[in-house]
């Protein structure tokens, strides 16, 4: 096998073998540069023969060729010639020796990962003016270099670089990869850059947090002869102690004069969040009056005209309505839309509002559900429905649910049987119609059809309002 | 104060940055430099660049702009009452940061935050700027996190989505109540708005207009946020219940538990205290059974009585020695959510089962060979060749699993 293009040349001559049928145990693979085995028998005959192979396994044979282990070329054709019989093979995560290629390609796998992270570039001479120039001395545990070019090619497209390597050498010149053997190590030139890096490093270490077992298991220590900041590290460790008592016992000193500028500045910028609208929306984003506002995004006013002769009022805001803090943008509030144009209603001539302005819910598989709000909620609620209904003063208020008509009539009992009559609060009259939710939630379409035609009769009645 | 150089703005900057817990660069739209794109690309699971002495990774450039401050909060080492040196960035020397440790392989991009300067929209502003110039002039491919004000301008942050992979938003404490005795200015209810914009604004993202086009994609790593622990009284069940709270309704790709650490000049209103570090591991497990392993947030947290997590076991194994009725399951045939509950299980290992499984009939050796940790898991399993006979209802179990006591300090 070659040292450059590992890959193509394990496949094709596992293609050949395999096409020939000759068994594993008559195989022996060796490294070009490598002492020949005993026999040093005849060289493969490398032809492009159609073999069907899982794709699962291709895949692995792409990593575990690049294992340093001699022995990998000839456990990877051990299990290929297996998988002629047992085409199921690579499902079995138990098997031993498919485990032992799936390690071998994990070890191969953190290996580039490591080489991502862990070669670090000095800038050299440029080549060629128009493109910067760098270079890295990197040892990897496994053959790597060849296999993870790519990633550096994608991502330094705009400059020239090499990673050189005890065994191969990547070199990266206008865009074109090539590959090299056993370059000497390279003396490279002093970089301003690192020294930035290490204060960088040391800066942003904590350390009241000492966990060195934790960062030696990312970052081994067979990796640190070649990382600049590893030279800091025994010094951070070694004062952390000390550092960490410092700063506990650090006792608190005087504020600078600087606090008083800053605060008088605080109070020059008026937030534009605190001077909105009328006084009403802006109490009302205060509101604490029940538990419910921790938990919510944002209170949900009223929205529309404030002096509209009709005042409709729905039960709470949903998911959608308090992300965006306007009511009725839901579903429901798509089928409240779709009944009001049926029924010749103007959504916009209307004061639109809720019995409760926050979002009760609860969580249940990272979705929040919908929960009705508790009598006493809707009671402390009441004090802001109240104050809008004493602001718009409207002809008709339509209460859409149990909810709204329990805060406006003190009862959300027998919704269906009193849905359509009008009754009253405080001398204003109130129609009582189902929610549009209730459309939603009804099971078979012809309740449903029903509970839409009785939302439209409702609203076409409060059109006469207008 | 004369005028300090980049190498000392960036001591002083960098510093100030450290108490922030993200360096995620993981889970945004994969792109690279190739075809005269300019410089950088991202990788589907980010990368480690080095890792700190305390076990961190670092992945960015996580810097302040500038750790001036008019705010005052207590667990903050920047506000304006305490005497840390204050240095300020440009937007030059920001990017020049950037693309130079970029070029040399040591990030895989920007974390860039800032201390209140002038206004909220000023300071946006100015962070705006710096992402501009790297994605516009320098042409920078990487990853972009940026903290987002959140009582700057809407325009401010829409542009800010467009730009950046990542935005995030500290809710900094577990209740509202804590945000305002120590955070005074932090507004929790604002907070939350904006998180409530940002998950709309992608949501608006994926919807393709009319003529079939994609809007340019908003923030598409998602929105993270970070909660310091252990500065105020909140027990670990009101942090899991904010914490799922966000998830739910803000879509929030992670929520950072920090343990509060000491700060330098502190301010007097705060516990002097090691980090509790052993909780913060635990609410990260706890979280990670959340989200991907099907457990509702009470099963967690009621297993205890205070409402806090078992620091001498890890939230998963508390769980199952008090249903041990459950146990031993039988790898063969026990549901996919059933095996997601057995400690020791990951969600790799249980998938790995599901798919021999449809082969032949596990023995106890496969498991070995499939990434599980057999130590805690043999207890709870039966499989051919294994049973745990009397493992399971032995009183000892929790002991076994717990690390010896130690004896308390006098004093």
């Amino acid at each position: 096998m070659p040292r450059i293009g590992t890959a193509q040349a394990w496949r094709d001559a596992a293609r050949g073998l395999l096409a020939q049928g000759v068994p594993p145990q008559d195989v022996d693979w060796t490294v070009e540069g490598a002492p020949q085995g005993l026999f040093g028998g005849a060289p493969v005959a490398t032809q492009a023969v159609p073999v069907n192979v899982p794709r699962s396994f291709l895949a692995l044979a792409q990593s575990v060729v690049w294992h340093s282990d001699p022995q990998r070329f000839a456990h990877l054709y051990a299990v290929l010639w297996r998988l002629r019989d047992a085409p199921r093979l690579m499902q079995d995560r138990a098997d031993p020796e498919v485990a032992r290629l799936r390690r071998m390609e994990k070890a191969v796998h953190r290996c580039q990962h490591k080489m991502k992270a862990f070669v670090r570039f000095r800038e050299v001479p440029a080549l060629n003016p128009a493109r910067r120039n760098f270079m890295a001395w990197f040892e990897p545990t496994h053959h790597t270099i060849e296999p993870t070019a790519e990633f550096f090619r994608k991502r330094y497209a705009d400059m020239d670089w090499s990673i050189v390597s005890p065994d191969i050498t990547a070199r990266c010149m206008d865009g074109q990869v090539t590959f090299l053997r056993d370059v000497p190590r390279p003396d490279l030139p002093e970089d301003a850059h690192e020294d930035l890096w290490m204060t960088y490093y040391s800066n942003i270490f904590n350390p009241a947090r000492l966990k060195v077992n934790a960062m030696t298991s990312e970052m081994p220590r067979k990796y640190w002869k070649n990382l600049p900041e590893a030279a800091v590290i025994p010094d951070l460790i070694a004062q952390a102690e000390a550092r960490a008592n410092a700063m506990a016992q650090a006792t608190p000193t005087l504020p600078p004069v600087r606090v008083e500028a800053a605060q008088r500045q605080q109070q020059a910028f008026a937030s534009r969040w605190a001077s909105t609208g009328a006084m009403l929306e802006q109490d009302l984003r205060g509101c604490a009056r029940c538990a419910i506002g921790c938990a919510a995004t944002q209170v949900v006013p009223g929205e529309g005209p404030v002096d509209s002769p009709v005042m409709i009022v729905g039960e709470q805001p949903g998911d959608q309505e308090d992300l965006e803090g306007r009511p009725f943008v839901g579903p429901a509030g798509q089928v409240f839309d779709r009944a009001a144009t049926e029924a010749g209603l103007d959504r916009a001539a209307c004061y639109i509002t809720n019995a409760v302005k926050h979002f009760k819910y609860r969580t249940e598989r990272k979705r929040r559900i919908h929960e009705r709000p508790d009598r006493s909620e809707i009671e402390a609620c009441r004090w802001w429905l109240n104050a809008e209904i004493e602001r718009s003063r409207p002809a008709l208020i339509v209460a859409m649910g149990a909810v709204a008509a329990q805060a406006l009539t003190g009862s959300g009992k027998d919704l269906l049987r009193r849905c359509g009559t009008i009754e009253e609060t405080r001398g204003t009259p109130v129609l009582i119609t189902v929610h549009p939710s209730f459309v939603l939630r009804c099971g078979d379409v012809a309740a449903q059809q029903d509970a839409r035609r009785m939302l439209t009769r409702d609203l076409r009645r409060a059109a006469r309002y207008l | 104060m004369g005028i300090r150089t980049v190498q000392e703005k960036l001591a002083i900057l960098s510093d100030a940055a450290k108490y922030d817990a993200s360096c995620a660069s993981s889970a945004t739209t994969k792109r690279n430099a190739l075809g005269g794109k300019g410089l950088g690309s991202t990788e589907s699971g980010g990368i480690c660049h080095a890792y700190a002495p305390d076990g961190r990774c670092i992945s960015l450039l996580k810097i302040l702009m500038t750790n001036f401050c008019i705010y005052d909060c207590s667990y903050c080492v920047n506000r304006v009452s305490s005497n840390v040196d204050r240095a300020r960035f440009s937007v030059d020397e920001v990017v020049s940061l950037t693309i130079e440790f970029y070029r040399r392989n040591y990030i895989e991009g920007l974390f860039l935050s800032s201390g209140i300067i002038r206004s909220p929209d000023d300071t946006m502003l100015d962070m705006v700027r710096i992402v501009r110039k790297l994605r516009h002039e320098e042409r920078f491919q990487g990853y972009i996190h940026l903290k987002t004000i959140p009582d700057a301008a809407p325009e401010l942050i829409e542009e800010a989505g467009r730009l950046a992979d990542r935005l995030s938003i500290n809710v900094e404490l577990p209740t509202d109540r804590a945000v305002a005795t120590y955070a005074p200015e932090k507004k929790p209810g604002q907070i939350r708005e904006v998180m409530g914009r940002i998950r709309a604004r992608k949501q608006a993202g994926q919807d393709r207009s009319h003529t079939g086009k994609r809007p340019p994609k908003f923030a598409p790593a998602g929105q993270s946020t970070q909660m310091i622990i252990g500065a105020d009284g909140s027990n670990d069940a009101t942090v899991l219940g904010q914490s799922t709270r966000l998830y739910s309704s803000y879509r929030l790709k992670r929520v950072y538990y920090s343990a509060f650490s000491p700060i330098p000049d502190a301010s007097s209103k705060l516990p002097l205290i090691r980090p509790p570090l052993q909780r913060e591991h635990r609410l990260y497990q706890a979280d990670w059974l959340l989200r991907f392993y099907g457990f509702e947030l009470d099963e967690i947290t009621g297993v205890t009585p205070d409402g806090n997590l078992d620091l001498d076991i890890d939230p998963k194994l508390a769980w199952a020695l008090e249903h041990r009725g459950l146990f031993p399951l039988d790898v063969n045939r026990a549901s996919k959510e059933l095996l997601l509950r057995v400690p020791g299980f990951g969600v790799k290992t249980v998938q790995r089962i599901l798919s021999t499984r449809g082969n032949r009939t596990l023995r106890y050796e496969d498991l070995t060979r499939m990434g599980a940790s057999l130590k805690k898991a043999r207890a709870f399993i039966t499989a051919v060749g294994w049973t745990p006979g009397a493992l399971t209802d032995s009183a000892g179990l929790r002991a076994r699993f717990a690390p010896p006591p130690e004896q308390l300090s006098l004093l």
